[in-house]
């Protein structure tokens, strides 16, 4: 700050308020509906303080869920989520970081040629090529499975760049050094490289899980067995049932249910979190 | 560019493979199928297929309802992307300026990050609900009708509402990170030569902020096009009347729910063509990490 201007300091603390309130604003009245019975939302205006029937909603949604719309509980459904994100999060980082490897360290024919395969992945969303990606997992076999959760989505380039931005980075002399000690390149791998890059790793892990925890497009063209849905893919299901029959109480507590773990994830790692979004994305 | 290097031929191959053979199966001959589907017709039945050259595209380019989608992208992307940047701009500016609250502001804006924008758009969908929500309720006083179910516009503000909101994390972030690197020694070399605050902001901040405005332009633009299929599926399923209808949405509809593959294939080549482009302008114009 150049020079004491106290309006201006009152000013940014009032478009603060006000611009915190507009962003919590949909989560404080999810929360507050979740602690309501259905029939509380049957007309009228949708309540803006706490009911009294937060554990009847919450509990019945992690333990039967709507059961007249087939669906499974909740607790299930976050456990799929929790596979798929972790899946999606290691998997990234593992293939991406012995391919970050691999360019920097060797010399070897065709390596300009991987390096624009990986950077074609960037051009190539799963939104613009849904109908033929959903055959090939078809034809796979690797419908409603783990595997065709995750390993369609854990080739990535901006994880490769990262590792690889970070391994340039490292003094040649290291290298050296393991080298005349006799270290071949795979324990020159596990032994210098990866410890070095520990925060790294830790940070990416922050942002691929919450990227893996909230896919939607994909869980829901490949589970059709609603013992495979996802939180995030679920939701939607539950509420286009609601549509016709609003249980908004239970939809919201799903929802809530369904922000909860990532939401912690930044709160609780905001720093690395913040990290590993400047890194990746810039 | 390293200089030293391991002498080896085949362990770099070994350590590259689970990449490069996911990358195959599942982008690479995806993106080959659907562009030699747009060359294609089946039949109703699908038991026969035919060649038919570029019909496909010239059929979309006549289609009323494709040149709406068209639009309808264009007028959600720019207003998402403005939405977005302008509320982010402002908070980062606003954040800047209390050094003591900076921590608890940054903590109380980043968390929509975390939020899924499928979530996104089932909490805006109960807050814009016609018949209990809370904000149609506020306007109903003041003599607004607010129902996106039957009327285009209110869909469209209600839809670019829900997707600004999950993004504004984001460039909130990237903003903040740009205005805390503009050297304090400019703004004070500008205030002693009389200028005030307005004026300093319009005349240093913002000129020197410009590389992070330009990146975060391409990536909301890229976010905006894509991304939001969550938000629109979750909410108003490109109606009422195609007035939500996003080009990623009708792909997905033409292609998964209509079972039109080679139009829908013929789709999809033309979103490719717009994500490269706009991928080689972010690392043409933005990045420099690829070049080697």
């Amino acid at each position: 700050m150049v020079e004491n201007r106290p309006i201006l300091n009152i000013l940014a603390h009032l478009v603060l308020i006000l611009g915190v309130a507009i962003v919590a604003l949909p989560v404080w009245i999810a929360l507050v509906a979740s602690t309501h019975a259905s029939n509380d939302f049957l007309g009228g205006v949708v309540p803006m303080w706490f009911g009294d029937q937060a554990w009847n909603n919450y509990s019945r949604m992690l333990g039967t869920g709507i059961s007249t719309s087939g669906m499974p509980p909740v607790s299930w459904m976050m456990f799929n989520s929790l596979i798929m994100a972790l899946g999606i999060a290691i998997g990234k980082i593992a293939i991406s970081i012995t391919s970050a490897f691999a360019i920097v360290y060797f010399r070897f024919p065709f390596r300009m040629l991987a390096f624009w395969v990986i950077f074609a992945t960037l051009m190539l969303p799963v939104e613009v090529r849904i109908v033929p990606t959903f055959q090939v997992v078809a034809n796979l076999g690797m419908l409603n499975t783990y595997p065709g959760l995750i390993i369609p989505l854990i080739a990535s380039a901006t994880a490769t760049f990262l590792f690889r931005q970070v391994f340039l980075s490292m003094p040649d002399e290291l290298t050296e050094a393991a080298r005349i000690d006799g270290a071949g390149p795979m324990k020159f791998f596990w032994d210098i490289l990866l410890p070095l890059t520990r925060t790294n790793i830790a940070a990416l892990f922050v942002i691929m899980f919450i990227y893996g925890w909230n896919q939607y497009l994909w869980p829901l063209l490949i589970t059709t067995g609603s013992d495979m849905y996802t939180v995030v893919a679920g939701i939607k299901r539950m509420s286009t049932v609601a549509d016709t029959d609003p249980q908004w109480n239970y939809i919201m507590a799903t929802a809530v249910l369904a922000m909860l773990p990532p939401l912690l994830v930044v709160i609780f790692m905001q720093r690395l979190f913040v990290k590993g979004l400047v890194e990746t994305e810039k | 560019m390293k200089r030293v290097v391991f002498n080896n031929k085949f362990l770099p191959l070994l350590l590259l493979a689970p990449q490069l053979i996911i990358t195959a199966i599942f982008f690479l001959w995806p993106a080959a199928q659907a562009i030699r589907q747009s060359f294609l017709r089946e039949d109703a039945f699908g038991l026969r297929t035919e060649f038919v050259g570029i019909d496909n595209y010239t059929a979309l380019f006549r289609s009323s309802e494709y040149l709406n989608s068209f639009s309808v992208t264009l007028i959600f992307t720019v207003s998402v992307t403005v939405v977005t940047m302008v509320f982010a701009l402002l908070m980062a500016i606003a954040v800047d300026r209390l050094i003591k609250s900076e921590k608890v502001y940054t903590t109380l804006l980043i968390w929509p990050y975390a939020v899924a924008p499928a979530v996104a758009g089932i909490l805006w969908w109960f807050i814009f609900n016609p018949s209990i929500g809370i904000l149609p309720y506020v306007l109903r006083q003041v003599g607004i009708n607010f129902n996106w179910i039957f009327d285009p516009t209110d869909a469209m503000i209600f839809v670019v509402i829900a997707s600004a909101w999950s993004r504004i994390s984001y460039s909130f972030l990237f903003f903040l990170a740009g205005l805390q690197s503009v050297p304090a020694s400019l703004r004070e070399a500008a205030a002693i030569d009389g200028a005030g605050p307005v004026k300093r902001f319009f005349t240093i901040t913002l000129p020197l902020l410009s590389p992070t405005t330009f990146f975060l332009l391409v990536v909301n633009l890229v976010y905006a096009m894509f991304e939001t299929f969550a938000v629109i599926d979750a909410t108003t399923l490109g109606g009422p009347a195609q007035s939500t209808n996003i080009l990623v949405y009708k792909v997905y509809q033409d292609g998964f729910v209509g079972q039109n593959l080679g139009s829908s294939a013929a789709q999809s080549v033309i979103l490719m063509g717009i994500v490269i482009v706009l991928t080689v302008i972010q690392f043409r114009f933005v990045e420099k990490r690829v070049a080697y």
